[in-house]
This record gives structure tokens, C-alpha cells and sequence, in this order.
């Protein structure tokens, strides 16, 4: 047990991982993780396979258990719950009203294959956060323009690109209106000609949205050019952070600068 | 009088016999439908976190699987009374027959579960669905149309089965064949006429069950 961690406020960062360990049987992927994510700020993720790039997202959407550490949201404890000053694991409830503030884009889409695109982005609306089916489509068509699918509403995922099913799933996670986007490769399923329509939406997303956004990416140039930070990642824990320009020009940490050589390199 | 078939009795039981495949039919359809509800609930069952429900409902398909479904209509019919359940016959068959075959679709079900990817699940929780809509609107309508055909056979092999109900007298085509049989002691053309309404029934089903999976298929591509 620990002590609870303060009240919400202000200068509550949107997102706090502290000490958070993550293990698979005896194979400790994250070890006693801290990073603190502020409001709109975004987070690109980088690092090596099995760094643990991935399980720090999945945490985040609770679809993994810590082991240990706690993780905050908007400075409310999102995998504990308090009870009579203690901080106990959270119960399905907790989660579930936590969860709603984060929404999540997976590298392989994730579309629900029996909806077209207008139903896979109004069903969680009209069920999870009781709007009227009429509203919630209104949105959802709103969102499918914003993504550049105003004229595919009707298709369902297997009548779509791999781009454009991306960005219904961008769309989609949208519709529940989180204050934080989660983001895990979300161009590396993708052929390399419909990888530059996807990113243009989270620019745009970016630009035009209050959102606090981390995303996993093996896309350097935009990594550089999007994100506020960039974390590398290494072994289950960020061996350097900092602003692009500083982490991709000028590296400190030397496994930072052989991944960075050996992603340039091979691009 | 003695030759081999009597086409005068043939008419004359025809009408009765017809009527007895309303039984026959209203025990399959009934008692599929309780199969196939049945069978659902015990695999989502299976499929909880919790121990304290998942096996009693795995020993319990188990049990049921493994003994033989005329000592299940016996005991529903003849026991079922002792402690105050006390069942029509063709009520305490249809029961037996949906309990029987209600855990034959459960393993159906359980295979078509087992193979929704588990990025249905997690899109599922990233958009917040409570456990209810996830089986609802994501799970369910993927994993039951693959299993359709395995259901089907399972309907037409439960309908070939419905002749035990006559072990508890219940009117259906084969007790009222034996009922023919015995005033007349003619068993030629009741039993023989009991097994081409069977036939036709079977292939009548099977034809209806190709023309749902093929809807199917069509829906499912989208
Ligand atoms: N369900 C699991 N069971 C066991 N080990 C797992 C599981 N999921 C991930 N791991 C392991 O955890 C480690 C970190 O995985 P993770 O997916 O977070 O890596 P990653 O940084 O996203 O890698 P990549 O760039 O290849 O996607 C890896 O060693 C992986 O094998
Ligand atoms: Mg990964």
C-alpha cells in the first residue's frame, strides 16, 4: 500500500506513471517506470523491439495489470482506488469510469468487421455514453469527414484501405470523446503510399483538438516534427528524453544514438 | 388382406400420422430453440473469470454429455415429480431434449468464441463497452454465423432423436406408429410411412439450413 497521491488540480500532469512495473511471469518488461505526460502535451514513443513501447499504452488502457506502481489520470488513480486513505487495486467500475477518458488506435486497426464504418464509430456512443442514436450519427459523420471518409460511411472495413480503416478507428476512439489518445503504430500495418493520409489526420488532430496524445512510432521524421517530447525507450525504461530537436540531433545516451543510426540507416 | 403393403390402411393412417409430426415438429423446434439459448449461456458461462463459475457449469455440460439423453427424459419425467416438478410429457421431453443438446451447441459456441480475435476484445474495452455490449454487439454476431452449420447438424440430428419421447408416451410420429401398429398389427406401412416423413423433414431442413448459411455468407461479406 502507498499513500495517496494529493487531489486533482492544476498542476496535476493528464498522465503519471510512478514506479509502475510490468512482468510477464519471470520477464520484466517495465521496471519501476516514471513519466509524467502533461495536458496536450504529446509524447512520441521510441525505442527498440521489445523495449516495452506497446505494454506502456496497454497499461495505460488498462487492457494489462501493473505489478507494481501506480498509474494517474488527471491526478486520480486509475489502477487503484482509494478506500479509507489506502490505495486498493481498482474494481471494474473504477476502471470503467477512468477508461472513458482515454481512447486508444492499435497497430492492426481493430475494426469491428460486421459494422460499416458510420456504425462502428456510433455504437460505443450510444451504448457506453447514452446518446441519442440521432446525435451520436450526426457526430460520427462529422468525424468520419473530419478523417476524409464523408463518402464512405455506408462501406464496412473490408471494402476499405488499410489507410482509410485507420482512420475510421482514429474516428471511431474519437466519438468517445477522451482527453487522451493513445496511438501504437499505428501507420506500420500500412502500405507505405497510405501511411502519409493517416498521419495527416493526427496532425490534424493535433492541431485542431484539446488532446493529450502518446504514440509509439517508428516514423522518425514525424516523431521530430509532431511530438513535444520523445521518449526512448530501452530495456523496459526510458534511457533518454528530451525535445526532438535535442534527442534526434543530439543524443546523450549511446543506445539512443545506435537505434537512431540504425533506424536512419535503414530508411 | 395379407399382401405386403395396404394402400386402403395407408390413407386411412396418413391423416393421424400427419398430425403426429406436428408433435414431432413442435419437439425439435422448441426444444432447439432451448438448445441453441441453452447452449450460449453455458459457454459464456464457461468462459468467467471466476472459478466458482466457470467449472460447476463445465462439470455440468460434462455430466450431461456424457450420459445418454433416454436417461435424461426418464429422469425429468419420473423424478422431476418427487420434489414437485411435475411436467407434461412432451414439456419434461422438449426440457431433456434442449438440456441435451443445449451442451452439444455450448462446445459449438465455445469454438466460434475461441476464434474471434483478441483485438475485438481489446477495441472493445479501449471504447469502454460493458461486458453485456461486447458479447452483444461485437462478440456474439461475429462467432455465431461460422458456427450456423454446426448448429444445423445439430438440429437435424436432435429431430431424429425426438422418437425417444415415445419412451414416455409422448403422441409424436413414432408412439402414434406404434399405437397404429399394435390395434391393427400392421407395423408395415406406420413405421415405414414414420420414417419417410422423416426423410423428407431431414432434407427439407438441410435445403432451409444452405439457404441461411449462404444469407449468411452474403450478409457477413458486407
Ligand atoms: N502477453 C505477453 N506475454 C508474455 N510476454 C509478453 C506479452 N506481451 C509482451 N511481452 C513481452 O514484453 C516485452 C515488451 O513487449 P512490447 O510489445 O511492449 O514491446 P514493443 O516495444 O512494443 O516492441 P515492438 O517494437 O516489437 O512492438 C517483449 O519482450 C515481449 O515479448
Ligand atoms: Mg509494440
Amino acid at each position: 500500500m502507498r499513500e495517496t497521491n494529493g487531489s486533482a488540480g492544476e498542476a496535476m500532469p493528464m498522465v503519471r506513471f510512478d514506479h509502475v512495473t510490468k512482468a510477464y511471469g519471470s520477464l520484466t518488461v517495465l521496471n519501476a517506470l516514471n513519466l509524467d505526460v502533461a495536458h496536450g502535451e504529446k509524447v512520441a514513443i521510441i525505442g527498440p523491439s521489445g523495449s516495452g513501447k506497446t505494454t506502456v499504452l496497454r497499461m495505460l488502457m488498462t487492457l494489462e495489470r501493473i505489478n507494481d506502481g501506480v498509474i494517474y489520470v488527471e491526478g486520480e488513480p486509475l489502477t487503484h482506488m482509494e478506500r479509507g486513505g489506502k490505495l486498493v487495486p481498482a474494481n471494474q467500475r473504477h476502471l470503467r469510469r477512468l477508461r472513458g477518458k482515454i481512447g486508444m488506435v492499435f497497430q492492426h486497426f481493430n475494426l469491428f468487421p460486421h459494422m460499416n464504418a458510420l456504425k462502428n464509430c456510433v455504437e460505443a456512443p450510444v451504448t457506453v455514453l447514452k446518446m441519442p442514436r440521432r446525435e451520436a450519427e450526426e457526430r460520427a459523420t462529422e468525424l468520419l469527414e473530419m478523417v476524409g471518409l464523408g463518402d464512405k460511411l455506408g462501406h464496412y472495413p473490408s471494402q476499405l484501405s488499410g489507410g482509410q480503416q485507420q482512420r475510421v478507428a482514429i474516428a471511431r476512439a474519437l466519438a468517445m470523446r477522451p482527453k487522451i489518445m493513445l496511438f501504437d503504430e499505428v501507420t506500420s500495418a500500412l502500405d507505405p503510399e497510405l501511411v502519409g493520409e493517416v498521419l495527416n489526420v493526427i496532425r490534424k488532430l493535433g492541431a485542431e483538438h484539446d488532446l493529450t496524445m502518446l504514440m509509439v512510432t517508428h516514423q522518425m521524421g514525424f516523431a521530430k516534427e509532431f511530438a513535444d517530447r520523445v521518449c526512448f525507450f530501452y530495456a523496459g525504461k526510458i534511457a533518454e528524453e528530451g525535445p526532438p530537436e535535442e534527442i534526434f540531433a543530439n543524443p546523450k545516451n549511446e543506445r539512443t544514438q545506435q537505434f537512431l543510426s540504425a533506424v536512419l540507416e535503414a530508411t | 388382406m395379407n399382401e405386403i403393403w395396404d394402400w386402403a390402411y395407408t390413407w386411412e393412417i396418413l391423416p393421424i400420422l400427419a398430425r403426429a409430426s406436428l408433435v414431432t415438429i413442435q419437439a425439435t423446434i422448441l426444444g432447439f430453440i432451448l438448445a441453441a439459448t441453452l447452449g450460449l449461456v453455458f459457454a459464456i458461462l464457461r468462459m468467467s473469470q471466476s472459478p466458482w463459475i466457470s467449472l460447476p457449469v463445465a462439470g455440468f455440460v460434462e455430466f450431461i454429455r456424457s450420459t445418454p439423453l433416454l436417461i435424461q427424459i426418464f429422469f425429468i419425467f419420473f423424478v422431476f415429480p418427487e420434489f414437485g416438478i411435475v411436467l407434461s410429457a412432451l414439456t419434461a421431453g422438449i426440457l431433456a431434449l434442449g438440456l441435451h443438446y443445449g451442451t452439444y451447441c455450448s462446445e459449438v459456441y465455445r469454438a466460434g468464441l475461441a476464434n474471434i480475435p483478441r483485438g475485438q476484445w481489446e477495441a472493445s474495452t479501449a471504447l469502454n463497452l460493458s461486458g453485456y455490449h461486447t458479447f452483444k454487439d461485437v462478440i456474439i454476431p461475429q462467432a455465431i454465423p461460422p458456427v450456423v452449420p454446426a448448429l444445423g447438424n445439430y438440429l437435424v440430428a436432435l429431430f431424429k432423436e425426438t422418437p425417444l419421447l415415445s419412451a414416455i408416451a409422448v403422441l409424436e410420429l413414432m408412439q402414434t406408429a406404434k399405437i397404429l401398429g399394435s390395434e391393427t398389427f400392421r407395423y408395415t406401412e406406420p413405421i415405414t410411412l414414420v420414417g419417410i416423413f422423416f426423410l423428407v423433414f431431414s432434407l427439407v431442413t438441410a435445403a432451409l439450413l444452405r439457404q441461411v448459411e449462404g444469407w449468411l455468407k452474403r450478409r457477413g461479406g458486407g
